[in-house]
């Protein structure tokens, strides 16, 4: 390590320094450097707090919470195109059946954002952030493993630099970059991010529709539109199909890359709040409000109306991209609500609206995404309520 | 031919006080008839006529205008203008007509018709009030037309409904960005236009 340490501290000394031809790069060079070690530029003088968090330590614990996902995600990518295709199933030709279809996503993904970051660093004079980790595995893990890379490539860019370099750069959004990156894809690329033949890992070309469809387990759930054929009760509809609620917990479904398994989300939950990364209260708030909302469809529920509504509340929270959003999206301490009652309020609405839009609207299947989105919009609002209102006791009180 | 001030009157609005990119006004038509170039292009034209002539005739009106009744005067001398390109379209342009559907009549509700005869035709002579109404009604065309070329371009492959996008791309697996043809689209692409705008020819401090 004496020897890198060397080579960058002689490359600074040389050519990044003031006054050396290199200066104007100097941010892009500092986050290189800085990824081998830590930085050099510490607190010093009369401040009193100190502490071993960092933006860099909080983006690292992010990350290893996301290993859980991210791991089972590249097996059952793997896993599903062996099932498709009849190929060998074990453990290590899944993996590296999956290997070839996740990592050149998340390759664009960290390449093309993180130009975009540095881009935006040297002329802004500022420091690369590190915000841009998290964004950049976050991303690739919310799409379906056969989007073409080119439009992986434009989503993070448009994710980057509209959602949040615009407004001034990581911790300055409102809206969830990884998020939008995938909401652009999602409204600009309908026939590679939605329909019934993107999920399983076959052939990158979208044009090729005889390929292996496989619809997802919200689409079966959805089940006939009644009246003449009553649809059937949505949990032996998805166990005919091989949705079981076991199977679907665990992840081994058609979907997109990191949200499958809820299992594995959930894994990804215990490591943030050991490591007092996250915070429970807006994931356990999406809960409940998932919940309460499918037990208020379930009580609604006629006849005529098709499968979700009768759908049992556990089986929302496995399905889709709640839990992975649930755990790692409504979470970012950026986009939620900054107070704790806010964030509780904030997360139960997450969950109300998400099982709204799937329930209601059936063309949106992956609401998880919008009603994150919708919500981030309005966390400023309800914070400014919150401490509002705690102001407001307090002046009672000491009136 | 042009005196120093009247050049100013036309040539400001194109782009450092254009009434789109500054002054954020007429963003509703800049969303909605802007999928495509051709419709757009007949929308600038009669945003630019109608906003020059009622320029002319309330500048005429403008020391005879009791200033209480003044803007029922202006809405007549507009709505008039309106009916009559609206009239023309519909029998010259019929197609193109029957896209722009209610477009054409809401240039009445344009802020930038209404704000430019409150602004200066109301306290100018003719002549630069005709000026002013061009060079505005130039302005508010080339943002409109910026926007227009883009969203054709990315969201149908086409430009003034000539396919440009060479079919080796498309074998390549090239697909349109359908968020283009949406209202957000236009958003998005307007928001990049001031960014430019404000990045290339920064706004005067104080202004």
């Amino acid at each position: 390590m004496k020897f890198l340490l060397n080579i960058l501290e002689k490359t600074k000394k040389d050519l990044f320094a003031p006054g050396k031809p290199l200066e104007k790069a100097f941010y892009a060079f500092d986050a290189a450097d800085s990824f081998f070690f830590s930085p050099s530029h510490v607190t010093h003088g009369t401040v009193h707090v100190r502490d071993s968090i960092d933006t860099k330590r909080y983006m690292s614990m992010v990350i290893m919470a996301l290993l859980p996902p991210l791991l089972f995600g590249i097996y059952n990518t793997g896993y599903q195109a062996m099932l498709a295709t009849g190929g060998p199933a074990d453990l290590v030709s899944c993996f590296i059946e999956g290997l070839k279809w996740v990592l050149p996503l998340i390759f664009i993904s960290y390449a093309v954002g993180g130009t975009w970051e540095a881009i935006f660093a040297v002329t802004r004079k500022h420091p690369i952030n590190e915000g841009f980790l998290v964004t950049g595995l976050l991303f690739p893990l919310v799409l379906p493993p056969t989007l073409p890379l080119w439009q992986a490539a434009i989503g993070i860019s448009f994710g980057v630099v509209i959602a949040k370099e615009v407004f001034g750069g990581t911790g300055m959004n409102i809206l969830n970059p990884a998020l939008m990156a995938r909401a652009f894809c999602f409204f600009s690329y309908p026939a590679s991010m939605s329909g019934d033949s993107v999920w399983v890992a076959i052939t990158r070309d979208t044009k090729v529709l005889d390929g292996y469809s496989g619809a997802t387990a919200l689409g079966v759930a959805l089940g006939v539109k009644s009246g003449a054929s009553v649809a059937a009760e949505p949990v032996s509809l998805l166990a005919s199909h091989g949705f079981t609620f076991e199977k679907l917990a665990m992840g081994f479904v058609p979907g997109s890359i990191g949200e499958t398994s809820a299992v594995a989300c959930f894994i990804g939950f215990i490591v943030l709040l050991i490591s007092g990364v996250g915070n429970y209260r807006s994931t356990v708030g999406c809960v409940v409000g998932a919940v309460g909302m499918a037990l208020v469809f379930n009580l609604m529920a006629t006849d005529s109306m098709h499968g979700l509504f009768k759908m049992p509340p556990h089986y929302h929270l496995v399905l889709g991209g709640f839990a992975f959003g649930a755990v790692y999206m409504a979470t970012d301490p950026v986009s939620s609500a900054a107070t704790n009652l806010g964030k509780w309020i904030y997360g139960i609405l997450i969950g109300v609206i998400c099982v709204l839009i799937r329930t209601v609207n059936p063309a949106y299947p992956e609401s998880m995404m919008l009603a994150i989105l919708f919500m981030n919009e309005f966390a400023p609002l309800i914070d400014y309520y919150v401490v509002k209102a705690k102001n407001q006791r307090r002046s009672l009180r000491h009136a | 031919m042009l005196s120093k001030n009247d050049k100013k009157v036309l040539t400001d609005p194109l782009i450092s006080n254009n009434p789109i990119a500054m002054q954020v006004l007429g963003i509703c038509s800049a969303l909605a008839v802007t999928t495509q170039v051709k419709p757009a292009f007949v929308m600038c034209v009669s945003v630019i006529v109608v906003m020059c002539v009622s320029s002319m005739v309330i500048s005429l009106l403008r020391t005879g205008l009791p200033s209480r009744i003044r803007i029922i005067v202006e809405l007549c001398v507009v709505a008039s203008m309106v009916i009559l390109v609206d009239q023309f379209l519909k029998a010259f342009l019929f197609d193109l007509s029957k896209q722009l559907s209610v477009f054409v009549g809401l240039i009445i509700t344009n802020c930038i018709v209404m704000g430019r005869l409150e602004a200066f035709a109301l306290m100018n002579k003719p002549f630069p009030s005709i000026l002013d109404g061009l060079g505005n009604g130039l302005g508010y065309s080339i943002v409109l037309m910026f926007v227009a070329a883009l969203r054709e371009l990315l969201g149908a492959g086409k430009l003034a409904g000539i396919p440009v996008i060479p079919q080796a791309l498309i074998d390549l697996g090239y697909v349109n960005n359908g968020l283009m043809v949406l209202a957000p689209g236009a958003f998005i692409l307007l928001g990049l236009y001031i960014w430019a705008q404000n990045s290339l020819f920064p706004p005067k401090a104080g202004k």
